[in-house]
């Protein structure tokens, strides 16, 4: 049974820790922000951040810089102007965050050509655009937990205020609470996470696991406690199947090529949500659960 | 600049400046920024399976357009739309990681699906992407009047009996067209950056929508054909051009409607907020 599930050498590979290690952690802090971004509705962003980082990777390629320094500073960069063009109105958010994406892309397709002019080694584009867990280095762990652990506090430091904020900006506004500043706090969090994960398991992978536990673990419960509880275990349980897949995977075709740990990953994840919609929701329990979220503003009041 | 393989770019571009705009004007009107993000990045994955498959890639796009128009007008019903469209974008992004994996595509054929390699269209390429844009034209005349009711007036539109939902995924139906024409030859970016910027645009400068709607078109059109004179001059990539002339539109009508509300009594344009 064991020798069925887990093909020889799984547990003592060193990338196979180093991806369960880093999976781990990635999903749980996006998870964490992924509630969040979820309830505020501000999916787009987070995955634009992705992209954005992304032309940060490619071009830190080109001048030779460490990528990490590329993600992150393009990925703050974006959150900043995504805030300054104006994401923080609900109305045309999606068209002031389509405008930076629209940028960046644009800016990511300068720098990967011009990288592939720069030098005969193709791979760059591949290797922003889809990067693959299996390959880090170990010694990302500790940049990554790091970053992690700022992020987490960043997100405690300014809880409440943001959870009002989420959920009625209108009454967060009359308690005094600048909406627009924990607004840009959370865009900065949001941008740190997006950049961290998606060095660090891909920009595919980084939106996935941002939106998809968040998501589902919404539809499953109406206590935001237990939503970010949910969200960290959806999360850190479809990263460890997806990596156990695709290390087996290697031994289901005759051609040894194995399928991407992305895509089992983000199967997974699609899979949870969308089972986590099978079982119909009352009418009733729907009211209950709009009037849980009221409930957890008066709370946080 | 205006000779051999040029002639076809001029073409080409012409085609989908105009049915960037006319979609696009929908886009921002709607505020389905992500959709038409959403839609053609996903559909790369058909282009990817289908190579993989050995069929035209143009069918592959349509299936996974089509298929991801229909899929998030479904499922929105039962979730929020971005979360639901930022899930429906990742599968067909895993999907088309899955199947570069199996395949032994190389680089160059990834970057032009995304990217677009306008400046290498063929004479044939043409036709088909002609016959594309002008469905999508009519599709949108044909729609014209029920997605400006939905868009703009919710109510009027459900007292004519209306059902926003379907109006939804037949436009969600019109970007998948839009897509399936437009990704082979210009590339992911480029057609999502016009359906933006141009259009956004637009709505700062008037407040009536036909003239705006004509405006959208007309920006489309100016962004394409400096962006392609400027790539023919410096050899860079058309999508970096596109992008950029995008949003300057963008920034000049945000300037504008500053300086207008500065200048002038406040008037506020027609529909939702000017504050795109």
């Amino acid at each position: 049974m064991a020798t069925f599930l887990f093909e020889p050498g799984f547990f003592s590979s060193g990338p196979v820790h180093v991806a369960l290690v880093i999976g781990a952690v990635s999903a749980v802090v996006t998870g964490v922000v992924g509630v969040f971004t979820v309830l505020r509705g501000q999916s787009f962003a987070g995955h634009a951040l992705t992209d954005v980082a992304t032309t940060g990777g490619s071009a830190s390629f080109f001048y030779g810089l460490t990528p990490l320094l590329g993600f992150l500073g393009a990925g703050v960069l974006g959150a900043g102007a995504m805030d300054l063009v104006g994401v923080q109105r609900l109305r045309g958010r999606d068209i002031a965050t389509g405008v930076v994406l629209g940028v960046a892309t644009g800016v990511a397709a300068l720098y990967l050509y011009l990288d592939t002019t720069k030098s005969a080694t193709t791979g760059a584009a591949q290797q922003v655009l889809f990067g693959s867990i299996f390959t880090l280095d170990s010694s990302t762990i500790p940049v990554v937990a790091v970053l992690s652990v700022v992020t987490l506090a960043l997100i405690a430091s300014i809880y409440r205020p943001l959870l009002l904020s989420s959920l009625s900006a209108d009454l967060a506004a009359a308690r005094g609470i600048s909406v627009r500043a924990v607004g840009l706090l959370f865009m900065l969090a949001l941008a740190i996470s997006v950049g961290l994960s998606s060095i660090a398991i891909g920009s595919i992978l980084s939106t996935a696991l941002l939106i998809g536990p968040a998501a589902t673990s919404l539809r499953l419960t109406r206590s935001l406690r237990r939503a970010f509880a949910f969200a960290a275990v959806i999360g850190v349980a479809a990263t460890w199947l997806g990596v156990l897949f695709a290390y087996d995977s290697y031994y289901w075709f005759p051609s040894s090529q194995g399928l991407p740990v992305s895509f089992f990953i983000v199967l997974l994840v699609f899979l949870a949500y969308v089972a986590s919609g099978l079982h119909p929701i009352p009418r009733a329990l729907k009211r209950a659960r709009l009037d849980g979220h009221a409930a957890a503003a008066q709370r946080v009041r | 600049m205006f000779s051999g393989f040029m002639v076809n770019a001029w073409e080409i571009g012409t085609i989908v400046a105009v049915v960037g705009g006319v979609v696009g004007f929908f886009v921002v009107l709607r505020g389905a920024a992500f959709p038409a993000h959403a839609i053609p990045n996903g559909a790369f994955a058909g282009a990817a399976g289908a190579n993989l498959l050995g069929v035209n890639p143009l069918i592959g796009l349509g299936v996974f357009s089509l298929g991801a128009a229909l899929g998030i007008g479904r499922l929105t019903r039962r979730g929020r739309a971005d979360a639901v469209t930022a899930l429906a974008l990742v599968m067909m992004l895993a999907l088309g990681a899955a199947f570069l994996s199996q395949s032994t595509e190389y680089e160059p054929e990834i970057f032009s699906l995304l990217f677009g390699e306008i400046l290498g269209v063929s004479r044939g390429q043409i036709v088909p992407v002609a016959v594309l844009g002008a469905v999508c034209v009519l599709f949108v005349g044909v729609l014209y009047r029920r997605l400006l009711l939905t868009s703009l007036a919710p109510e009027i539109a459900a007292a004519q009996g209306l059902r926003p939902e379907l109006v939804d995924t037949a436009f969600l139906v019109v970007i998948a067209c839009a897509t399936t024409m437009t990704v082979p030859v210009v590339g992911a970016l480029l057609i999502f950056t016009l359906m933006i910027g141009p259009p956004a645009a637009a709505r700062c400068f008037t407040d009536r929508a036909e003239i705006a709607f004509a405006l959208s078109v007309a920006f489309a059109l100016v962004t394409v054909w400096v962006a392609l004179a400027c790539s023919y001059v410096s050899d860079w990539p058309v999508g970096f051009y596109v992008s950029v002339f995008s949003a300057a539109w963008f920034a000049a009508g945000r300037g504008y409607l500053a300086w207008r509300r500065h200048t002038s009594a406040p008037s506020r344009p027609w529909g939702s907020s000017p504050d795109v």
